[in-house]
């Protein structure tokens, strides 16, 4: 509690004494509520039960898995080349950075990496991936508080981000451009100058969101001093990502690690809220965007020449060993953990994603909130199904 | 004032006429609404283009719409409680037929010349409650039942503040009959100039801002949602209706917006009159005929300016927790409405 602001000492002090007043309070009939696996705010198959007195939540709980494909032991079943088609479902809205973890992983394990180029074009894919993502996060944000016009703006902003990411590689969705020592193709004509046209739209964007949602009185009322996660909670429940920033925690994985990726050439700010409420998660991924939206254009503009694929073997067997890579998705920490045994696939392939663990704080943040909060602060969280079954 | 007419209309006639009338003043206003605002309007926001594939320029979904719901099931849960469960939308629309009987569309076009039509109409607004709960209850689904329990806290709410909101006019006007009214903003003047009458908008400004508010939360419109807020509760208290029931309760919410904004414009915006002073009228007796039939078009007029308000505001704000708005309601809307009475009073002895 020494490390907290005064506001967040203030909120978590009155957390508490609901919860003392609740088990004070005459015993009422409560009411369990399934909220889930099918309803529109969990956005996929999420089930949350939830205790309910009123409407106030005395209980809660996740229940993840509804959506469970088992990627962790498809993976053992094919070769090291074919998991980046399935991986990339993981996190659909941002798929392609699904690939590069695991792809680094497999070049650290082989002893090779990719050239320059290819290191840029892979970051510059990666942050798109994240404007994609945490794009359609702020205008999902609306919509969840019931404001219906942001995520159609959101729809149709992200859209060019998609189209510049079917451009360079030719999915929209689910790229699977990244190969291990580079990445399939070089870039298109006039991709460049397009991508840069775009990011200045994107940065509109974001201004436009700022007025229209953030802006709003009553969304600052439904957001500010809500789902307060203090540091030492959110490091105890394994936060990352956006939401462990938002609790103050000065914590960013593209700055803090050395990886074969171009973020050491970029000069970008790591942005961090104190509050750690659903305002907080919510802003920090707003700067998020707009950071991301420079460290593309400054990558742009410093671009290697050269080739965008490493001197690889036609059949690529990894040598024996283990290696864990793990980067800053959209969503927050992602890893692998890759295991080989020298054959053609990998023996075992653990996935860190990065929802699972955001979601496993609801039962510590969601005691003594109301129901419309449970909206508001998992909207804040910012899971994808595809992310925590896996 | 029937006999007024060039043509004398037996009883049975007048009847036929007020029930069709009925229907047109209710319907009408909630098609045009849902497809100007709901559909185009709403899209134009969002930068999309909405339904363009019904008719020139879409006009007819909402035809296409309608006969999708009457062509579904009409589903009654297992556990409903089956008659009440049925009963439920009907007196949600009853409730809107019921409240657009005393307004009056012209000097003769009205349906029934009510000497408390202010008190009327702001009674029977919240009938309306009964069958939002009733349905809440009757669902037998825990979101029908949390949806419901808040319809009834945010409506009980909204009515005080919208009640306090018309005594000011009230005052005003020195009758609480709406035909009352219309005349008396209609040949009012503001010190001596009677060129644009005197619509109560004018010094009633407060009252007409908060009356719009409580009409925004009665209609259960973001950012007053919360009893449908389709992303907590699925669809609130409507979550298990289907089918033709649905469509009543659709039609009922759309419906009542038209049906309120036309009560606002009569009480706020100088309802279906022109300023009288325009063609030398002083009473209602001196007015042309054509009024019945310019009546009903300028109120329309007005009642597309405030739903069209409403349907802005819905569209693009976010809405609010229950607690918020009950502290709003309580807090801020009822104070401020007791304050603009008691200065409309002292005001209106003193001058």
């Amino acid at each position: 509690m020494t490390m907290l602001s005064e506001r967040q000492q203030l909120s978590y002090i009155a957390s508490q004494a609901a919860d003392a007043r609740l088990n004070v309070e005459l015993e009422t009939e409560g009411m369990t509520l399934n909220i889930g696996p099918q309803h529109p705010a969990t956005h996929g198959t999420l089930r949350i039960i939830a205790r309910l007195d009123g409407e106030q939540v005395i209980w809660a709980e996740p229940s993840a898995g509804y959506m469970h494909r088992g990627y962790e032991k498809l993976t053992e079943v094919r070769t090291f080349p074919q998991v980046t088609s399935l991986i990339n479902r993981i996190d659909w809205l941002g798929s392609f950075a699904n690939e590069v973890p695991f792809i680094l992983a497999a070049e650290k394990l082989m002893e090779i990496e990719a050239p320059p180029r290819a290191q840029h074009i892979r970051t510059i894919l990666f942050e798109l991936s994240r404007i994609a993502n945490v794009g359609l996060f702020l205008g999902d944000l609306g919509v969840q508080m019931g404001a219906i016009t942001p995520v159609f703006l959101a729809f149709r902003d992200r859209e060019y981000v998609l189209n510049l990411i079917e451009g360079a590689t030719g999915g929209r969705f689910h790229p699977n451009f990244d190969r291990i020592g580079g990445l399939k193709d070089d870039l298109p004509q006039g991709w460049i100058d397009e991508t840069r046209q775009v990011m200045k739209k994107l940065r509109g964007f974001c201004d436009e969101i700022e007025d229209l949602l953030f802006g709003n009185e009553i969304f600052q009322s439904r957001t500010r001093g809500i789902g307060v996660i203090p540091a030492d909670v959110a490091r105890q429940y394994g936060l990352s990502g956006a939401n462990l920033r938002a609790s103050g925690v000065d914590w960013d994985l593209r700055r803090d690690q050395s990886l074969p990726m171009a973020w050491d050439k970029v000069d970008f700010k790591v942005w961090t809220h104190p509050d750690g409420d659903s305002w907080a998660r919510c802003w920090v991924r707003l700067q998020e965007v707009r950071e991301s939206t420079k460290i593309v254009d400054q990558l742009l503009d410093t671009m290697p020449a050269g080739p965008v694929m490493a001197k690889v073997p036609r059949i690529i067997k990894v040598p024996e060993g283990e290696a864990w890579v793990s980067t800053e998705n959209p969503l927050g920490e992602m890893g692998y953990y890759v295991v080989s045994k020298g054959d053609l696939g990998p023996f075992r392939v653990k996935i860190r994603s990065a929802s699972f663990n955001n979601i496993s704080i609801t039962p510590w943040v969601l005691k003594g909130v109301y129901v419309p909060d449970i909206i508001t602060i998992l909207a804040s969280l910012y899971f994808i199904l595809g992310d925590i079954d896996r | 004032m029937i006999a007024q007419l060039a043509v004398e209309i037996p009883y049975w006639g007048q009847s036929l006429l007020r029930v069709v009338g009925g229907l047109v003043a209710v319907l009408l206003p909630a098609g045009t609404i849902v497809y100007l605002f709901l559909f185009k309007m709403m899209s134009f926001m969002q930068s999309r283009l909405g339904p363009m594939e019904a008719g020139p320029f879409g006009s007819m979904q909402l035809f296409a719409e309608v006969g999708k719901w009457l062509q579904k099931e009409d589903i009654v849960p297992e556990n409903a409680d089956a008659r009440i469960y049925k009963i439920a939308p009907i007196i949600v629309l009853v409730s809107t037929f019921l409240l657009v009987v005393v307004i009056p569309f012209g000097p003769d076009a009205w349906f029934t010349n009510f000497s408390a039509g202010v008190f009327y109409a702001l009674a029977i607004g919240s009938v309306s409650v009964i069958g939002i709960l009733v349905a809440g209850w009757s669902s037998a689904n825990k979101y029908s039942l949390l949806g419901g329990l808040r319809a009834a806290g945010q409506l009980i709410a909204y009515e005080l503040p919208m009640v306090l909101a018309v005594v000011g006019v009230v005052i005003q006007a020195g009758s609480m009959n709406l035909q009352d009214i219309v005349m008396a903003q209609n040949t009012g003047e503001i010190f001596g100039w009677s060129g644009i009458g005197f619509p109560f908008v004018l010094t009633q400004f407060v009252g007409f801002l908060i009356f719009m508010i409580a009409v925004q939360a009665e209609l259960t419109q973001a950012p007053f949602d919360m009893p449908i807020a389709e992303s907590e509760l699925v669809s609130g208290y409507m979550t298990e209706y289907s089918g033709f029931r649905f469509l009543m309760f659709f039609i009922g919410e759309f419906a009542t917006a038209g049906v309120f904004a036309l009560i606002a414009s009569v009480l706020f915006l100088g309802g279906w009159g022109i300023p009288f002073s325009w063609f030398g009228w002083e009473t209602i007796d001196q007015v042309d005929n054509w009024m019945n039939i310019a009546g009903p078009l300028i109120m329309f007029t007005k009642m597309m300016v405030l739903t069209g308000i409403i349907m802005w505001v819905r569209f693009s704000y976010p809405r609010f927790r229950e607690d918020q708005l009950q502290r709003f309601a309580w807090k801020v809307l009822i104070p401020l409405s007791l304050a603009n009475i008691a200065v409309t009073a002292i005001v209106k002895v003193v001058v």
